[in-house]
């Protein structure tokens, strides 16, 4: 996989925007990438329609448990790419 | 228990005004709040006539981070929840999360939300339909959204009763409140104007095909031709009064008395229930029919509906014998968002000792009422009655008073 097919954080920051907002005391341009997606004011159903972007732009499917047991930008970002590298 | 239970703030969202301080001098000024559908384009519906909250923008007041996740009903519904809590300087953040609870009343949740989901299920497939959808539709969803927003903690839900459920919220926010929750943020709001919204209010046969929007809503008129519908509603602070009156709130006065019944079925010979819903809220409020100074009637513009109203209303008061009012006629019928307004509208007259006017209609003459027609009233209004009913044989009334 080249790393420009990579699912990066600014990536995620866009996906985030686009699918799920951003709430009025979260700066998501901030050091996020250990941040608890509870702090960022993401639930679990946000992070669903999250991945439901993610799968659709990406054209791949996600691991459903990874995606929900991912806490963190890292996490998220780490399930992403595990599935772009599988179909790659 | 029979606590008595007080409203402290109030505010609103309806065709003819935005925010309480827009919609109130609108109200009495018979300012007309129908007109041909913006939303959408109407032309190739038999009705075309709605009452649409005007310049609401609602990524003024919310974040974008809830904006994916609402409904219009649901934006209109937290902005005039925040409103109707600043009105009562209440800052929930500061009172205990279990003593506060949201009760509203809704008809039809979150319809456009649903319609937009539906058509990308349809059109597009299931991976493109919104998680938000699971709860954004929901009757239920407008409660929850502004429970969640201010940490609202204590008893909590949602009554369906269509046009009953203005004053149906505001009874059930009553009895939490006489079980001992200190604050119940109450009321209606709908909003559903929408093509698949409008499709399933058109089913119904009752809606206003008139264009002249003038004509086409004219309750107790022998023109009578259905109504039109609209949006909005109202929101009410609503407090158990000792706690309110040691906080120093500004009262506008108590939840006094209610009454409810269900009209029988059709073709059984039983009465309608909508007169003995006003003598139970007279009863409940312990007063005789001439303690009440105003009657906000439901005013459902179809001639039996009409009657019955007319009757019910003689039936208790006596003819021509207190005033009456349709200020529904400059807004249309905002579902259950209808008798929450009509409640707001009768805090604000015994505050300013106006009633507002019905506007449009010629009163038909067979029905006995003192209806306050083209322009407002002044009068010393200590009590007033309100009015409601929904499809399906709900009838409600409530009675609210002065408190001092």
């Amino acid at each position: 996989m080249a790393d420009n097919n990579a699912f990066t954080l600014d990536d995620l920051r866009s996906t985030l925007r686009q699918a799920a907002g951003v709430a009025e005391d979260v700066d998501l341009d901030g050091d996020i990438f250990d941040t608890d997606f509870e702090a960022l004011g993401y639930e679990s159903l946000a992070l669903l329609e999250v991945g439901s972007l993610v799968e659709r732009q990406y054209g791949i499917s996600l691991d459903e448990v990874a995606i929900n047991d991912a806490r963190t930008p890292r996490a998220f970002i780490d399930a992403v790419n595990t599935q772009l590298a599988a179909v790659s | 228990m029979t606590g008595q239970v007080v409203v402290t703030g109030i505010s609103v969202a309806a065709p003819n005004g935005l925010g309480a301080a827009d919609w109130w001098p609108a109200t009495c000024g018979g300012k007309n709040g129908i007109a041909r559908i913006t939303h959408f384009d109407p032309s190739a519906y038999p009705a075309r006539l709605a009452g649409q909250v005007p310049g609401f923008q609602a990524e003024q007041y919310l974040s974008s981070r809830l904006l994916p996740q609402t409904d219009r009903v649901t934006r209109l519904s937290l902005v005039v929840a925040d409103w109707a809590l600043a009105d009562a300087d209440v800052t929930p953040a500061n009172l205990p999360d279990f003593d506060m609870g949201v009760i509203t009343a809704s008809s039809a949740g979150g319809f456009e939300f649903g319609q937009g989901e539906l058509r990308n299920l349809w059109s597009r497939g299931s991976q493109y339909v919104s998680a938000y959808q699971s709860f954004a539709w929901f009757y239920a969803v407008n409660s929850g959204q502004i429970s969640i927003r201010h940490g609202l903690k204590g008893p909590s839900g949602v009554v369906v009763s269509e046009g009953a459920g203005g004053l149906d919220a505001v009874a059930q926010a009553r009895r939490q409140i006489r079980k001992g929750t200190a604050l119940i943020v109450t009321g209606g709001v709908d909003a559903s104007i929408c093509p698949w919204g409008w499709a399933a209010q058109l089913s119904t046969g009752k809606l206003s095909t008139s264009d002249e929007p003038t004509r086409a809503y004219l309750p107790f008129d022998r023109d009578a031709r259905g109504y039109v519908p609209g949006e909005g509603g109202a929101l009410l602070i609503t407090e158990e009064a000792r706690t309110a009156r040691a906080r120093g709130a500004r009262i506008y006065g108590e939840i006094a008395g209610y009454g409810a019944t269900m009209d029988p079925r059709p073709g059984s010979g039983r009465p309608p229930g909508l007169r003995a819903a006003i003598a139970l809220a007279l009863a409940d409020a312990g007063m005789e029919p001439g303690g009440i100074d105003v009657v906000f009637a439901d005013g459902a513009a179809d001639p039996v509906a009409d009657r019955t109203e007319a009757e019910a209303i003689g039936a208790v008061f006596g003819d021509r014998s207190v005033p009456v009012t349709v200020p529904k006629t400059m807004t249309g019928r905002l579902y259950s968002g209808a008798a929450s307004l009509d409640l707001a509208a009768a805090f604000f007259t015994i505050r300013d000792g106006v009633i507002p006017p019905t506007m449009h209609i010629d009163p038909c003459r067979d029905y006995a009422l003192d209806l306050v027609i083209g322009q407002p009233r002044r009068a010393r209004v200590r009590a007033a009655l309100v009015l409601a009913r929904g499809s399906g044989g709900f009838n409600s009334a409530m009675v609210v008073r002065a408190a001092d």
